[in-house]
């Protein structure tokens, strides 16, 4: 139960944190991406994410366990492949096309915006197709 | 959403970092969007409550800022349908081929200093630059 709590707690300041920053808002998106007029407030909410994230887990890594699990799940994969690069531009391309990527697609449709549930909807039915592909070519 | 939210940005990222932070510290897990989503309806039984939750709290914490008044202004409407339905199969296949998308390889992976997430970011960012160039130059969209 306290796992579960803490996942919704952490769940919850990201939300906020999507909101507050307006990454729900597909033109700042798109604006970052966007050379001939560009927007940094994107760069903004990274920088404040990925410093914070970074002092935190090395603070978080002097423990041997998380406090509700016996380990911590991290990814162990370490080799830069063709499927590790040609899903990221896939990806890309994707986020730039629409301004969105699931984080904020997801909170902004759980709020009732209409285009980022159109998205979310077409997100699900991307990630079904590679459930179908995987299991049809391991 | 003119101007440049510069005090709302880094507060908002800080958030996002402290999430990340706070996932790893009492459950031991990476903040990626898009694998928390994949493994929420398809992963293994007993794997899949606190991903659920994960998700309720995004929703939640979305809520609460919207009712703070900070969402007001960030709805975009007349975005062709064709456009965003494309974008969303992109989006949902190749961040399950890439391992990630902007949370997990661009802030918890770079946080990790992971080179498999440096690289995805630098290509994601790249393709995205690309198609947003093609948008404004081809469809004058922007």
């Amino acid at each position: 139960m306290a796992k579960l709590a803490a996942a919704w707690f952490a769940g919850g300041l990201f939300g906020f944190g999507l909101v507050l920053s307006q990454m729900i808002d597909p033109r700042r998106v798109q604006g970052f991406l966007d050379l001939a007029a560009w927007d940094p407030t994107l760069l903004l909410v990274i920088a404040g994410a990925t410093g914070t994230t970074l002092v935190g887990y090395r603070i978080v890594q002097r423990r041997d366990r998380p406090v509700f699990e016996d380990r911590f799940h991290l990814p162990t994969a370490t080799k830069l492949d063709g499927r590790l690069l040609l899903g990221s531009a896939l990806f890309g391309a994707g986020w730039g096309m629409a301004g969105y990527c699931p984080g904020p697609a997801l909170t902004a449709a759980a709020i009732g915006f209409i285009e980022p549930l159109v998205f979310l909807l077409a997100l699900l039915a991307g990630s079904l197709l590679f459930d179908l592909y995987r299991r049809s070519a391991p | 959403m003119e101007g440049i939210p510069v005090i709302a940005a880094l507060s908002g990222g800080v958030l996002i970092g402290l999430a990340a932070t706070v996932l790893l510290l009492l459950d031991g897990r990476i903040a990626g969007i898009s694998g928390i989503l994949g493994g929420a309806y398809g992963g293994q039984r007993g794997d899949r409550a606190w991903r659920v939750a994960f998700l309720a709290g995004l929703a939640s914490g979305g809520w609460l800022a919207l009712i703070a008044g900070l969402g007001e202004t960030a709805e975009r409407s007349g975005y062709p349908l064709g456009l965003l339905v494309a974008a969303g199969l992109l989006v949902g296949f190749g961040s399950r081929l890439g391992s990630g998308c902007t949370s997990g390889h661009g802030v918890c992976g770079i946080a990790r200093l992971s080179p498999r997430s440096m690289a995805a970011t630098l290509v994601f960012t790249l393709a995205g630059m690309i198609v947003v160039a093609g948008l404004r130059l081809a469809l004058d969209l922007l």
